[in-house]
């Protein structure tokens, strides 16, 4: 394989892109329930909330590092990488970009602020307020980016110039495609259901060793209940979206399914093999005639297949076959995980059901894996274009060498590496230790000169001789 | 009437990057700072007084590149391959930084310090960046048919090296008056030694970074009328005031450490970036990618930012608004007992 500037771009983006999702997904949908929690917590002043508060908003502060540095590259790798997409494209969705800075990141970052260090500082509605908005910021934030994105695989609302360039003609046509309400909601969806996973399998964790811890029970129900909703309706957007795929991608359909030849009555591949040399599946577990029914809803429906499109316009076959039956597959599983986990709260003995326990645990990090394999099968199915039918990749790519991006990606890997193994400990280590209820209420008035505080400054206050304490660090 | 949305725009950018510099510069600053504190309980409280703020602070920089890409994409698509190697570098050290806010508070001893160290490596490195992409920046990028044409290491020249320390003493120096405004006692009086330090250095940067940019680029020199080895003094007394701005902020700076003053250091410092980045752009204005396309010829079309402009205005408003709100929620003196757990 030949290791030019453009191949070694795509990885690049590839790779940072996949990196940064990882950490909105959970983070979007963390944020949304901190706001539930402490919600709940001022409504009902159980102490159970604020406990559980205190203990994922820890960690919500460390993903949400991660995801405001690997967020900030992108917003500048489309150009060092992608110049000549980011002139093409600007016209038409440089404001959706520019919108998502000024609506949706300075009111996450600066209310961030608030929300972790702003107990001692305002009042608990204020503080509830910060929260909130912080939650608002990052599904405004999603809106977005799924927006430009959606443009980008199906372009509506611009006019062609005789020179090629871009313009906009319908500003609601360029915000609203025709695919991005399917998708803001498949990617909310998909980030409620990473959050309800990862919090659902920490609670699990705590509840194998301890079945009556109150916080953890609590929840391990609050994130069934969010499987029992949101993987039903997700199975739905995804279907939804995958007949958008048939009516305007057919070539990602055709790769999604491993199609090759244009027929009604297509097979559903279960299982394939796809060679792209031979045009064939060289291996394939079969069941006739579903496959067009699921795609086009008849059995009859004629469905094209890769063949129709000339070899230099299909997407890569194999990774968006498997990609995508990674993401459905993980998607029936957490079908199954709310199904299940309903009845057993319903029965009414949830904490001691370990197998059940083990499984949630087990699936804590699936809602990742689904969504990076979601994004793949969306954007790799779109190739050779990176605004469908309109600019291919190939010529989207910035005048620069193989040597600097080689490099580049390079530093991103240990970067990366670094960051997440680093990230991913503290955690961990963080999870390990519960949602442990915090120490005494500070009595005492706040100090001279300082704007009055908010009893609570105390409270989540780390272990003396845990992780965080503050004098940990070596005497230089 | 018809708006110049150019224009409107290019000082839109304008005053984005310089808030990004001024904010994220003494957030900066204090990383590079972080080395020369007396013990790791004097580099938490320095660290507190901006963990909350320096996200906001940082997401100026998110419109900066945002902003130019909504606005000028043609100045976005040459400026980011010209200077692919320090852009990239400046991300990376910025991920060192912006992560260790979080990961110092949870490391043990070792995990601990290596955030530490990672947090001044971070900040350093990152401010030498953004330097030698401004050096890059002001000497030129060569560009054919609207594309960047030039090679990989364009950017890398003694004068860009020299813009980068000059960026250096400026953080510390805007870093180090922060820090004179936002603590008390022993730290106060050592951040006050750092100010003086970087005052001077400041001071004597300014100086040649001014001489090296009339000495090297002729069309700079012409515009503050340096001709033929001489001063033509009308042009220069057109543009004298910006000259001026600097010495009065150095003299505020110098006062106000005199009569030991809280919050002058770092009012006096902002002068003084005002006045280099003004001295700057009244070099290569209007162009946004010197010396080739001006602000006009990189622009989006009219519709594109009409629409830009009417969120901005209702927006940028807001988040000025907001954002001052939260400076003030945590406004006054950080002191150890002051530990801002979450
Ligand atoms: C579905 C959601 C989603 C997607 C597809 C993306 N992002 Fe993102 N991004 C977010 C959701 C998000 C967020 C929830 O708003 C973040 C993530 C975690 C976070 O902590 O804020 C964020 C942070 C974030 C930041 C830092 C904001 C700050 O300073 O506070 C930038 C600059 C970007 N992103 C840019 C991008 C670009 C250029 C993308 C694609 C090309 C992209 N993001 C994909
Ligand atoms: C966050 C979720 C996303 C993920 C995981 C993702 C993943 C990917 C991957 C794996 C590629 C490489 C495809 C290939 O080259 O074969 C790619 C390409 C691309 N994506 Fe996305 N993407 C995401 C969202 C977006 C968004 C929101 C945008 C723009 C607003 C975008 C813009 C691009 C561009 C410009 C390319 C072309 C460059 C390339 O082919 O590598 N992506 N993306
Ligand atoms: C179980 C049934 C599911 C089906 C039928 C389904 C279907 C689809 C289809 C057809 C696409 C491609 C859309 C396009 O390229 O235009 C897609 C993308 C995606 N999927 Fe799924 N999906 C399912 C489950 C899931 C789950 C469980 C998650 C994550 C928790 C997930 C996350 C994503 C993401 C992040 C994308 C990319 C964004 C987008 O294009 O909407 N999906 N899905």
């Amino acid at each position: 394989m030949h290791f030019d500037a453009l191949l070694l771009s795509r990885l690049q983006f590839g790779f940072t892109i996949a990196f940064h999702i990882i950490f909105p997904s959970f983070t979007i949908g963390l944020a949304s329930y901190l706001a539930v929690l402490e919600g709940l917590w001022l409504a009902t002043r159980n102490e159970l909330f604020r406990n559980l508060y205190l203990f994922w908003i820890k960690i919500f502060a460390i993903s949400f590092g991660m995801g405001v540095v690997t967020g900030v590259v992108l917003s500048y790798e489309i150009g060092t990488n992608w110049s000549v997409y980011a002139a093409v494209a600007s016209p038409v969705i440089g404001p959706l970009l520019a919108f998502e800075v000024l609506t949706a990141f300075f009111l996450e970052s600066s209310f961030l602020g608030v929300m972790l260090f702003g107990w001692k500082k305002v009042g608990p509605g204020l503080h509830f307020a910060a929260t909130v908005l912080v939650a608002l910021g990052t599904l405004t934030s999603a809106f977005w980016i799924i927006s430009a994105n959606s443009w980008m695989q199906h372009p509506t609302g611009y006019v062609r110039l005789p020179d090629g360039a871009l313009r906009a003609a319908d500003w609601m046509q360029v915000i609203f495609s025709p695919t991005f309400p399917y998708r803001l909601a498949h990617m909310t969806l998909a980030a409620y259901l990473t959050t309800a996973l990862v919090v659902g399998a920490a609670s699990a964790w705590r509840l194998l060793t301890d079945p009556n811890e109150d916080e953890s029970c609590i929840g391990l129900k609050m994130a069934i209940g969010m499987f029992a909703i949101a993987a039903p309706l997700q199975v739905i957007a995804g279907d939804l979206s995958g007949k958008q795929v048939a009516q305007l991608q057919p070539a990602k359909l055709a790769a999604i399914e491993a199609f090759w030849e244009t027929r009604t009555e297509q097979p559903f591949h279960v299982i394939a093999i796809p060679d792209s040399a031979h045009e064939t599946n060289r291996f394939e577990i079969a069941i006739p005639k579903l496959g067009s029914w699921i795609t086009a809803g008849h059995a009859d429906a004629e469905v094209k297949g890769l063949k129709a499109f000339a070899p230099q316009d299909r997407p890569p076959v194999g990774i968006v076959f498997w990609a995508f039956r990674v993401m459905v597959g993980l998607g029936v599983a957490m079908f199954g995980l709310g199904a299940v986990g309903g009845f057993l709260v319903w029965r009414g003995h949830i904490a001691r059901a370990r197998w059940y326990l083990r499984a949630v645990v087990a699936m804590g990090p699936a809602g990742f894996v689904a969504v990076i394999a979601g994004w793949i099968v969306a954007e790799v199915g779109r190739q050779p274009y990176v605004i469908y039918g309109l600019l291919r990749t190939a010529n989207a790519v910035s005048p620069v060498g193989a040597g600097e991006v080689s490099v580049s990606l390079l530093g991103f890997m240990v970067v990366y590496a670094i960051i997440f193994g680093v990230g991913a400990l503290y955690i961990l280590r963080l999870i390990a230790l519960g949602p442990t209820p915090a120490p005494q209420l500070d009595t005492e008035p706040p100090p001279r000169g300082r704007p009055p505080g908010y009893a609570l400054a105390a409270a989540p206050g780390e272990p003396e001789d845990g992780p965080g304490t503050r004098s940990g660090e070596a005497q230089p | 009437m018809s708006l110049d949305l150019p224009l409107i725009w290019a000082a839109i950018m304008a005053v984005a990057v310089f808030m990004y510099v001024m904010l994220d510069g003494f957030d900066l600053g204090i990383g590079m700072l972080f080395p020369f504190a007396a013990d790791p309980a004097e580099r938490d409280v320095m660290m507190d007084t901006i963990a909350p703020i320096w996200d906001g602070n940082e997401t100026w920089l998110v419109l900066g590149g945002g902003g130019l890409f909504a606005a000028f994409p043609v100045a976005y698509a040459v400026l980011m391959p010209a200077l692919y190697i320090p852009i990239l570098l400046m991300l990376m050290a910025l991920i060192f930084r912006g992560v260790a806010f979080e990961f110092r508070l949870h490391g043990r001893r070792g995990g601990k310090r290596f955030w530490t160290a990672a947090f001044t490596g971070g900040s350093l490195v990152a401010t030498l960046a953004q330097g030698l992409v401004l050096g890059g920046f002001i000497q030129g990028v060569t560009v054919h048919g609207g594309r960047f044409a030039g090679r990989p290491f364009d950017w890398l020249t003694p004068y860009s090296l020299l813009v980068a320390a000059g960026l250096v003493a400026g953080y510390v120096l805007l870093g180090a008056a922060w820090l004179v405004w936002r603590t008390e006692g022993e730290l106060q009086a050592r951040a006050r030694a750092w100010a003086w330090r970087a005052a001077a250095a400041v001071a004597v940067m300014l100086a040649l970074v001014s001489a090296a940019t009339l000495l090297v680029h002729p069309r700079v020199a012409e515009r503050w009328g340096y001709v033929g080895r001489a001063f033509d003094l009308h042009r220069l007394a057109v543009l004298s005031p910006i000259p001026l701005l600097g010495a009065i902020g150095l003299a505020v700076i110098v006062l106000a450490l005199r009569r030991r003053a809280h919050g002058w250091p770092f009012a006096g410092a902002v002068v003084v970036f005002a006045s280099g980045y003004l001295g700057l752009a009244a070099g290569f204005f209007p162009d946004i990618v010197p010396y080739d396309l001006t602000f006009r010829q990189a622009a989006n079309p009219d519709n594109t930012l009409a629409l830009l402009l009417g969120g901005a205005v209702v927006l940028l408003p807001a988040i000025i608004g907001y954002s001052a709100w939260v400076y003030w929620v945590f406004r006054g003196k950080v002191g150890a007992d002051d530990a801002l757990y979450h």
